[in-house]
């Protein structure tokens, strides 16, 4: 008889506990306002990605990490997911680089959904050749419309260049 | 030996030029054979969807003879087109990475001096790629051997393994100051990459063979040597060469002559 008391009980106390739970849940406490938003700039050259949206935000590890494989392995340098191509669109104007603020362009989504990239341990987070130095190289001449700009900014050739040591 | 060629007897094209000759090159070398037979001449340049070909084997030929004393133009271009720091530069000399290096030997006999540049030989049968316990060291269809940075864990097996001491460790953290066609980074181990990314981009030479030109001397030679008609073939068939450690059998991609 003891024991049937001692589990009923125990039985109210756990409906109490998961009432309470449940009434704390649904109460409107104002929410902790949480990380702040990924700042997604949006990329110099300005036009279409190499896929749509939705599927780069989901996937662009997997197709980086396919070309990477053909590029180191075969040598196949195309540029469709070549990471160097991912920067030469995507490195901020702030900086000229992908990865050197935390408003930067990987590092902001990255430090959002706290995944720890390691391709800036080796890779560059600048786009090849300089901005200003090169107008015309083939490379970077999807800059030329925004040299004007430069003129005023505050980052140096040799910063933009990343040849300053 | 009077009747010896000069090594390079024709005078060095602009960069510009160069990029312009190789991409002609490249939609000119699709000779048609039969419909839908293309011939593709892989040596100058391939498309870049292709990956690279075992019908290439990409060598050097150093003539030993050419290469001056006290010159380290060679040292310098490299490390100015992968951006690695030169080691006179380097916080810790000892440990810098160091792609290609100058050698001064000399005769204790006779006195007589020899300059040559060594670097990764890019042997055929290469020790680091038996050793490395990860597959990060291996050798590309066309004879270059590298280092796949994704995959080595830095153990130095391959630097232990390597009779030309070819290869170094990154050290020290390089602080976003690669270059964006070079990727390096601590923790890895590199070495002479017979400067992939101009081959991949069908330049056709590597950045020591454009300085050694540059200034000169024209002792290095960078070329297909399997095809019968390259410059550097023609020279191999024409100068006595040596490989070093020959009795290795490694079967190098770099021969000397005049060592």
């Amino acid at each position: 008889m003891a024991g049937k008391i001692k589990r009923l009980l125990a039985l109210g106390a756990v409906v109490l506990t998961t009432a309470a739970l449940a009434w704390a849940g649904s109460d409107d406490q104002p929410k902790a306002s949480g990380a702040p938003k990924p700042v997604i700039t949006k990329a110099v050259k300005g036009e279409q990605c190499v896929e749509p949206n939705d599927f780069m935000r989901r996937n662009h590890m997997k197709v980086l990490l396919h070309h990477r494989d053909e590029t180191v392995l075969e040598g196949i340098r195309t540029k469709k997911y070549s990471l160097k191509e991912c920067i030469n669109c995507h490195a901020s104007e702030k900086t000229g680089s992908v990865a050197a603020s935390k408003d930067d362009f990987c590092v902001s989504c990255h430090s959002y959904a706290a995944v720890k990239i390691d391709c800036f341990d080796c890779h560059s987070t600048k786009p090849q050749g300089s901005m200003a130095m090169h107008p015309l190289n083939a490379e970077t001449a999807h800059y030329a419309h925004k040299l004007a700009a430069q003129a005023n900014s505050k980052i140096s050739a040799e910063e933009m260049a990343g040849i300053a040591q | 030996m009077n009747d010896m060629k000069s090594m390079s007897d024709n005078t060095p094209s602009s960069p510009e030029r160069r990029r312009f000759i190789s991409a002609a090159t490249v939609t000119a070398a699709g000779v048609t054979l039969a419909p839908g037979v293309m011939l593709i001449d892989v040596a100058h340049g391939r498309p870049e969807e292709q990956a690279a070909s075992s019908a290439v084997r990409w060598g050097m030929l150093v003539d030993a003879t050419k290469c001056a004393s006290g010159c380290d133009e060679c040292v310098s271009a490299c490390s100015t087109e992968n951006g690695w720091t030169p080691v006179a530069e380097s916080a810790h000399p000892k440990q810098a990475p160091q792609w290609i290096r100058k050698l001064e030997l000399q005769d204790p006999l006779t006195q007589a001096e020899t300059n040559l540049p060594m670097m990764c030989q890019h042997c055929e049968e290469p020790p680091c790629v038996d050793v490395c316990p990860t597959g990060a060291s291996f050798k590309r269809a066309d004879g270059i051997v590298l280092v796949n940075r994704h995959t080595c864990i830095g153990c130095r097996y391959c630097m232990m393994a390597c009779p030309y001491k070819a290869r170094s460790l990154v050290h020290e953290p390089l602080n976003d100051t690669q270059k964006p066609d070079v990727p390096r980074g601590i923790g890895c181990v590199e070495s002479c990459t017979f400067c992939v990314q101009k081959v991949d981009r069908g330049d056709g030479t590597t950045a020591c063979v454009e300085a050694c030109t540059a200034s000169g001397h024209n002792a290095l030679v960078f070329g297909d040597m399997n095809d019968p008609e390259s410059e550097i073939s023609k020279r191999l068939r024409e100068l006595p060469t040596k490989q070093v450690r020959a009795d290795l059998n490694l079967n190098l991609g770099v021969r000397y002559h005049g060592i």
